[in-house]
């Protein structure tokens, strides 16, 4: 228990810490890691609470995509980013205010009222005994692929259209570069590209050169 | 001493605070804004994933696989969308994003 004690304490502490890195690295790149740093630690805490699934989720899709994305377009925009760090000390002071009091009365809120997790709940979906033989991963399959099966379908779609619309924004048709237009192409008739021509007997359809006949 | 749900609810609150002060703070630059949205959004995945764990319900953990894709998502449009930005104004600061104003 000990153990466990100690290294939610570690997780915690380094993913508070990451955060507070991520608002106020001066480099973005700095930041951009940071925010991998966070997503490690907070995926420690899911494995902690038995979520192990999602904890690899976390990795493979934060760290390894959206985290990577984040960096591609830091690094590729050519952009002064100290001009833009130009009002942080100017909103610093109303923006710790805001946010000590939001935290402060969510943990008060915490300690103060406590949960009653001791009830008997009705649960949508009781996780399997410890002693089960069943794992997270397959709980969690059994219950997304059957009950849940409409949500996985619309979480499909919205990558679906987050892809189609992130490709839509950033492509870009250079001029000067001769791209194959499958309409014209397809729309071609024999017409535009065959000519019949009545060839004369001894004569030529190539029109003869001044001074010849 | 044995870690509560309160303790992952204070961390997530931590989480989700400081991504809120990274929108109040970091005003002009739009990637940190996202960054600071992909952490508040972590925060409500640890809120999730503590209940299902302190609940024994598997649910949380559906949601929270939910908010992850949407969360991706959401992440992806926006930079196309500074980046587009990016091409046809050469510049990303927030402030400059008024071409719109009526």
């Amino acid at each position: 228990m000990a153990l466990t004690a100690g290294f939610f304490y570690l997780f915690a502490v380094f993913s508070v810490i990451a955060g507070v890195m991520v608002i106020v690295a001066k480099n973005p790149v700095h930041a951009v890691l940071f925010l991998v740093l966070a997503f490690f630690n907070a995926a420690g805490l899911f494995i902690l609470l038995g979520a192990e699934f999602l904890a690899m989720i976390l990795i493979i899709v934060y760290v390894g995509a959206v985290a990577v994305l984040f960096l591609f377009v830091v690094m590729m925009l050519d952009v002064d980013f100290a001009e833009l760090k130009a009002g942080f000390i100017k909103n610093a002071p109303v923006g710790l205010l805001v946010g000590g009091i939001v935290l402060v009365e969510l943990i008060l809120l915490f300690v103060a009222r406590g949960f009653d997790l001791g009830v008997a709940h009705k649960l949508a979906a009781a996780m399997p005994a410890a002693d089960s033989g069943v794992s997270n991963t397959e709980a969690l399959g059994h219950i997304l692929y059957t009950k849940y099966i409409y949500f996985f379908e619309v979480a499909g779609l919205i990558l679906l259209v987050a892809m189609i619309g992130a490709i839509v924004l950033t492509l870009q048709h250079k001029i000067g570069v001769r791209r194959q237009s499958i309409a014209a192409q397809v729309a071609r008739s024999p017409k535009d590209g065959v000519e019949v021509v009545k060839v004369p007997s001894g004569g030529s359809i190539i029109p003869a050169p001044d001074g010849q006949s | 001493m044995t870690i509560g749900i309160e303790h992952y609810l204070t961390v997530a609150a931590s989480l989700f605070t400081l991504g809120m002060l990274g929108i109040f703070l970091n005003r002009k630059n739009v990637i940190i804004i996202l960054m600071s949205i992909e952490l508040m959004l972590l925060a409500v995945n640890i809120n999730l994933v503590a209940f299902s764990h302190f609940l024994g319900d598997l649910v949380g953990q559906v949601f929270a696989l939910l908010i992850l894709t949407v969360a991706a998502a959401e992440a992806a449009i926006g930079l196309a969308i500074v980046v587009a930005y990016y091409r046809n104004r050469g510049s990303i600061a927030v402030d400059d994003v008024n071409m719109m104003k009526g």
